[in-house]
């Protein structure tokens, strides 16, 4: 009987270890050996001796650190390539994320493990599709497990935003959105959505959108919004990291809407909170029902959870009879779409708002 | 395909901060919904149209029996509102392919479908529905909108989108009736004004300017007519054959609000007044009206802890005679003939104030401290009854404002186009704090009265000496001392300090001076005042 993957996958506090090939999976500190699903700052971080991922992710590891910093050996594995190490056979599958986003598909003696790092099974223009690969463990992340995600198409999303400009014509539009996937998918979007016009970038997007072209995404006409081309971001759209949409950066927008392309957008509350007056479902995450349906699609009759809503997750599993266990991974979900924090006001200062 | 473009509607106005943003988005609906749809929406929206068939108990019944109480329950926690978790979690059926149903056919069928039928008919409508349209399905149901839409802003909208003076349409407003098909006709250009007959409409009101210092000089007394400015809510009084009406300020019904008003209205005229509480002939601080509004239902509690009366100003209508194009003159005799003979219980005349010079009057004006008078109000003696704000005909002299010196204590960013700004400011006063010390104790919040440049420094004065974040709001260092001016100090029980301010302002920002030495809570204490002149006084 081939040995179970709590045999020779473990958690430890560097992340999830194999302990026969000797290397970890998205480790949260610098080790020897690091296999990486993908470019987040959550699962990709600087200081490991040797990297292993799709080609794609250590393109963006070297753009986002430096070329010292993202593993002083960097090995690329495209997926369907087979590498052994220490008997374990490593091989890579899409995860349908962002561009170079994999999943980590690990066999050892007749029994297999694939780590799914994040994933979604919406379609994707700008990176492969997620590809189920039948396991033994399948090992998920659970950002959005809760039965109230289900993300909604997104060109109907895109849609809202193209009508909404033809609302308020003179108004900016600006789009919160993360600057690796998020922002390079919402471009691809409104280009088949017909949208040829300019976008305009925060400087901290523009990068990687760079890198995407490099690798091949074709993205259009692309401008910084600056400070200098004021009159031409009226009616124009304008993509920013969702911290800037409403601070000191945004005063350079005329009379803005502010979107936000957020999975954590589909419930109101948040985007409120938040001031948003145009929210967008757009989400790289698999959502309930994609979460779901891939554990049904690779048969695995156990599953352990990295990070997020594990508790609902592992309740609709059981139901299921299929094994869940939270592995309560520390320093994931905080890049992207990792959870907003609450938000607690001070009673005295809701109290002095009261008026007469 | 009427509620999923009525959900895409709600939902923006939702998430819309901007006036200007939700008059564009109703103008929108106007132009681009089919009747009767439209005229359901605006209802709708403006609350108008509520429904009661369906109970919250329902809609909580027809989820229970499609999702794991166990899901349903780590989903109703995470997202808070019941609705909101109901539209979200909702299972989608394989094979729907009955199109969403219409507005009107929603409304139509709640009417007619008997009681135990309807979570049948309202689980098929949700099964057809994406998640905005079941949340809006949902509100819309079980009566609870909230969107932030008033008749008002809904009439004005109305009036942008058709070219047809606002004035106009508030005047056909209460006299047509969901879904509006002979409003909307004539605002269309497809039909005559609707008529409301002796349906109790709303007039709308005669508006006054304030009066700048440049303005005063030129007044000439013996044309102008002199009366307190009462501290209460502007309101409209409709009584005939048709039905009784309490008109707020902007045209809406609170008559279910101040049933005793409603009933003391045993005559046939339409009469401007304040809504007041009144106790022994003595008004009461604003702060007891408040207490009155914004109730859906009226205790006798209520109605005897705070007794609601209404101060005449002007009479619109005697009869069916309509007296506005008459002068104010000979208006304010008909008025107090009318007052006589009627004696309408619950009102008096507002009494007019002598004077023989402006200097006289600006006198009285200082000299009237009661929390229940914010000024003078003057009116051009010839004027006629004009809807709206004309310039000339009515100033408002309000007296001048208060003033105490406060720390600021916590700031909020603002919304639309100060969203990137720290412009909510909360302040606060030294009291002793039980421990032979002094704290601050807040005691408003101020968003207004600076220039854009004191904006902007305030603004960076806040991200440079912020000491602790919750969400929107961030606290700062107890050191910089605002100059607060507000129009009255009243005692209040919501209020963490035992004092609420009358609009409160920014009006200068004190860098000269040290946040010890801002004022204490009993300086602002001694500025309250309880009770209004006595009626000789103000007769004065």
């Amino acid at each position: 009987m081939p040995p179970h993957p709590e045999s020779w996958l473990r958690v430890t506090p560097q992340g999830l270890y194999c302990e026969p090939g000797g290397f970890f999976i998205d480790p949260v500190r610098p080790v020897g050996r690091a296999v990486i699903t993908h470019g987040h700052a959550d699962h990709a971080r600087p200081g490991h001796d040797a990297v292993l991922a799709t080609p794609e992710t250590l393109a963006i590891m070297r753009a986002r650190m430096g070329e010292g910093a993202a593993g002083a050996a960097q090995q690329p594995i495209r997926p369907g390539e087979v590498l052994e190490q220490g008997g374990v056979a490593i091989r890579l599958a899409p995860a349908g994320h962002v561009l170079g986003s994999a999943q980590v598909v690990l066999d050892w003696q007749g029994s297999r493990a694939v780590i799914s790092g994040d994933y979604k099974r919406q379609r994707d223009p700008t990176c492969a599709p997620f590809e189920p690969v039948p396991c033994d463990v399948f090992v998920t992340e659970a950002t959005f497990a809760l039965p109230v995600f289900r993300h909604p198409p997104p060109e109907a999303e895109v849609a809202k935003l193209l009508k909404s400009l033809a609302l308020f014509p003179e108004r900016t539009h600006v789009v919160g959105c993360y600057a690796l996937g998020k922002c390079q998918r919402l471009i691809r979007l409104l280009r088949e959505a017909g949208w040829d016009a300019q976008i305009h970038l925060h400087g901290a997007l523009a990068s990687l959108c760079r890198l995407y072209e490099e690798l091949g995404v074709a993205l259009g006409p692309l401008a910084p919004a600056t400070v200098a081309n004021k009159a031409a971001l009226k009616g124009a759209i304008v993509l920013a990291p969702p911290s800037a949409v409403q601070d000191r950066w945004a005063r350079r927008l005329a009379e803005p809407v502010v979107a936000v392309a957020s999975g954590w957008m589909r419930v109101r509350q948040r985007a409120k909170m938040r001031g948003v007056e145009l929210p967008l479902v757009i989400s790289d995450h698999a959502d309930w029902d994609e979460l779901n349906r891939t554990i049904d699609e690779v048969g695995a009759p156990e599953v352990w959870v990295t990070h997020g809503r594990d508790d609902a997750l592992v309740h609709a599993l059981a139901l299921r009879g299929i094994r869940g266990r939270a592995l309560h991974l520390v320093g994931l979900g905080e890049e992207d779409e990792g959870p907003a924090p609450e938000v607690a006001e001070p009673a005295s200062a809701a109290e002095g708002g009261v008026q007469a | 395909m009427s509620v999923p473009a009525f959900a895409a509607l709600l939902e923006r106005l939702v998430f819309t901060p901007g006036r200007n943003a939700k008059l564009a988005l109703l103008r929108d609906w106007f132009a681009t919904q089919p009747d009767p749809d439209r005229g359901v929406g605006l209802a709708a929206l403006t609350e108008e149209l509520v429904f009661t068939a369906a109970k919250p108990s329902l809609i909580r019944d027809l989820v229970a029996a499609r999702t794991d109480p166990v899901l349903l329950a780590l989903s109703h926690d995470y997202v808070g509102d019941f609705a909101e978790t109901v539209a979200l979690i909702w299972p989608v059926r394989a094979g729907v392919n009955t199109p969403p149903p219409a507005l009107s056919e929603v409304v139509e069928a709640l009417e007619l479908t008997p009681k135990p039928e309807l979570p049948a008919l309202i689980g098929g409508w949700l099964d057809t529905l994406d998640s905005s349209g079941r949340l809006a399905l949902i509100k819309l149901i079980t009566g609870g909108l909230r969107v932030g839409v008033s008749g008002r802003l809904a009439r004005v909208a109305l009036s942008e989108w058709s070219g047809k003076p606002v004035e106009e349409i508030e005047e056909v407003w209460h006299g047509v009736a969901p879904p509006y098909l002979a409003l909307f006709r004539w605002l269309e250009g497809n039909a005559d004004k609707p008529d409301p007959r002796e349906a109790p409409v709303f007039r709308p009101l005669m508006l006054a300017h304030p009066l700048e210092d440049a303005d005063v000089a030129a007044l000439r007394p013996e044309e102008w007519r002199a009366e307190w400015k009462w501290d209460g809510i502007r309101v409209q009084l409709t009584a005939g054959p048709g039905g009784r009406r309490l008109w707020s300020r902007g045209g809406e019904d609170i008559t279910n609000a101040f049933p005793e008003i409603a009933e003391a209205m045993e005559f046939h005229a339409v009469l401007d007044g304040e809504l007041l509480v009144i106790r022994d002939g003595v008004v009461a601080p604003f702060a007891e009206l408040q207490q009155r509004l914004n109730r859906k239902a009226v205790t006798p509690r209520m109605m005897r802890d705070f007794p609601a009366g209404v101060r005449l100003y002007d009479l619109l209508f005697e009869g069916g005679e309509d007296l506005r194009p008459l002068p104010f003159d000979a208006r304010r005799a008909r008025l107090e003939d009318w007052v006589a003979r009627i004696a309408p219980a619950r009102m008096d005349l507002s009494p007019q104030i002598a004077f023989g010079s402006v200097a006289q009057l600006a006198e009285i004006r200082d000299g009237a401290r009661a929390a229940s008078i914010e000024g003078l109000m003057l009116k051009r003696a010839d004027s006629p009854y004009a809807a709206g704000r004309q310039k000339g005909l009515w100033w408002k002299w309000k007296r001048d404002p208060l003033s105490i010196d406060a720390v600021l204590m916590y700031a909020q960013r603002g919304h639309g186009k100060r969203s990137s700004f720290y412009s909510d400011y909360t302040f606060g006063l030294w009291r002793p704090d039980g421990e032979g010390g002094e704290e601050l104790v807040p005691v408003g919040k101020a968003y207004s009265g600076y220039t854009d440049e004191e904006l902007a420094w305030l603004d960076r004065w806040i991200r440079n000496h912020t000491t602790g974040r919750f969400g929107p709001v961030r606290e700062v260092e107890k050191s910089l001392v605002l100059e607060v001016i507000f129009d009255a100090a009243q005692l209040s029980s919501r209020h963490k300090s035992g004092v609420a301010l009358r609009f409160p302002r920014i009006a200068r920002i004190r860098t000269d001076k040290p946040a010890s030495e801002a004022d204490r809570l009993d300086n602002l204490m001694s500025y309250v005042e309880r009770r209004a002149p006595a009626e000789e006084d103000a007769a004065g």
